[in-house]
């Protein structure tokens, strides 16, 4: 794999994304056998540096590195150092101190993952910031489409709900435009950025306003969480009208055609973008996409860390590129 | 360069060594072939067409990759890996392992921990093409298709016609040190890393 880091899906090429798509494919042979557990990364410490709160991107990390045999250091704001108000510079130059190999980071501020590359030289894997990037979750959607149609390229996937505030829909975007998939985005005009010249012009994406209009033909239904936590003003008059217009029920999803699945990245709001009984349905993947996390994540702590010992020129390549934001729309 | 086997010198090698393996197997039950990635798949599949042909009973064989147990995972570049499919439980039975050239050893010591991870065999038994020398962990293989005595210096390349279009084994003094590491992830099984 050429690169040594994973901040955002342009960290990939076509062939790198491939290649992690593979290798996730010989990991979840690995996941399904008695012992779930080959001794790769023994030896290997990784840090998950948790600054803002998750439940299953962090279980998921904390699992893969350990089927890995890397020896795993889990850190969080709370009851760390930073709630004391230690400076993200020194938490770094701590970790750095202790020798990681690694570092799995999460954290609400956009931009962190990449600050945390001018203080360590182990490569570093976003595991969401901001309204960033979260390149693992697109791995891990594209790992669950690929497993379920075969392929990646031609296929139609609709993005609908909260893109402004959606690391996810940022990194989904820019990885199925990498696989050669057609995607399109449906959001209330709140909840669009106002310039997306940076997907529409490298990709073929659009933007359909009406989410009925985007069902017909669509491959994939993907659903964003409408993010009250991320939401200062009003974006749209109540839940209820957003659940009308923008929200997959029973009839909706009957207009899909019969081969399409619908993802979601989780945590649901059940009753706002889906109603339980979508949710619960054989064609909504959703458990499989946590489940296909693992795998995804093991292969991309497999690629990143091994083999880190013996390409210093590579290090040395990271460490003079600029370290300016690749900030997406 | 010089050839050392032709196509029908790894054919006669084959057809010996299927009935080898049978033979201290007691036929060919309770037996499965794995294919140490990459060469030694289209060796395992062959061996178990030769055992049909001696015995008249289909042998289950399947690929084994070891890149996730090898002891130099750190300090060589990252490679894609490939299939690893057990086709039978590996449990009571015995497993062979088939691979192109033995070396070192290492790669058997990480089959052997790729196997053991998945089951509990009765035996772990081995096959190689071709035996070089060279070992450094006590490894031996049960059945040998050729002996060939090395330098270090020199490099064995194992070719297969489901791989390579040709049936052969050459020999090939490799020169200076650099060439030595990129020369081993090439081919079958070359030069000590």
């Amino acid at each position: 794999m050429k690169a040594n880091r994973l901040i955002a899906i342009d960290d990939l090429d076509a062939e790198d994304l491939q290649l992690v798509l593979d290798t996730a494919e010989v990991m979840d042979e690995i996941s399904a056998r008695r012992i779930k557990k080959v001794p790769t990364l023994r030896g290997r410490t990784v840090c998950n540096l948790f600054l803002e709160d998750s439940t299953r991107t962090r279980l998921s990390f904390d699992i893969a590195a350990k089927r890995l045999s890397a020896d795993v250091m889990n850190f969080s704001a709370k009851g760390s150092s930073v709630s004391k108000g230690e400076s993200f510079k020194d938490t770094a130059l701590t970790l750095d101190a202790m020798g990681v190999d690694a570092v799995v980071i999460r954290s609400g501020s956009s931009g962190a993952p990449l600050q945390l590359t001018r203080h360590l030289d182990v490569p570093i894997l976003n595991a969401g910031d901001g309204w960033h990037q979260h390149p693992t979750q697109a791995l891990l959607d594209l790992y669950t489409m690929r497993s379920h149609f075969g392929h990646l390229e031609g296929l139609t996937v609709t993005i609908c709900g909260d893109i402004i505030h959606s690391r996810v829909a940022r990194s989904e975007i820019e990885a199925l435009t990498l696989a050669g998939a057609r995607v399109r985005l449906v959001a209330p005009d709140t909840l669009l950025p106002t310039d997306l010249s940076a997907w529409t012009e490298v990709g073929d994406v659009e933007v359909v306003t009406d989410l009925d209009d985007a069902l017909a033909d669509a491959d994939v239904l993907y659903l964003l969480r409408v993010q009250r936590e991320r939401m200062h003003r009003a974006f749209f008059p109540s839940s209820r009208e957003y659940a009308r217009l923008y929200g997959v029920d029973a009839r909706r999803l009957a207009a899909l055609p019969e081969h399409a699945i619908v993802m979601h990245p989780g945590p649901m709001n059940r009753g706002v973008e889906i109603t339980p009984d979508v949710a619960d349905s054989p064609r909504a993947l959703i458990t499989d996409q946590v489940n296909n996390g693992i795998a995804v994540r093991m292969a991309c702590l497999y690629l990143l860390i091994a083999g880190s010992e013996l390409d210093d020129d590579r290090a040395a390549a990271a460490r003079s590129r600029p370290a300016t934001a690749e900030v997406s729309p | 360069m010089t050839r050392l086997l032709d196509a029908d010198d790894i054919r006669r090698a084959l057809r010996r060594l299927a009935h080898e393996i049978v033979e201290a197997n007691h036929g060919a039950d309770d037996l499965v072939l794995m294919g140490v990635q990459t060469r030694g798949v289209p060796l395992a599949e062959r061996l178990a067409a030769n055992i049909e042909a001696i015995e008249g009973q289909a042998v289950p064989y399947g690929p084994l990759d070891v890149t996730l147990y090898r002891d130099d995972v750190a300090s060589r570049p990252v490679r894609a890996l490939n299939d690893t499919r057990f086709p039978v439980d590996v449990n009571a039975i015995t497993v062979v392992i088939v691979d192109d050239v033995l070396f070192t050893g290492r790669t058997i010591r990480a089959a052997m921990d790729a196997i053991l991870d998945v089951g509990r065999p009765d035996a772990i038994r081995l096959v190689t093409l071709i035996d070089r020398g060279h070992r450094e962990l006590p490894i031996r293989a049960d059945h040998v298709g050729k002996n060939l005595p090395t330098a270090l210096a020199e490099r064995i390349t194992v070719r297969l016609a489901e791989i390579d279009d040709v049936d052969e084994v050459v020999l090939e003094a490799v020169a200076g040190d650099g060439v030595a590491d990129g020369a081993r992830s090439a081919s079958g099984s070359g030069v000590r890393a």
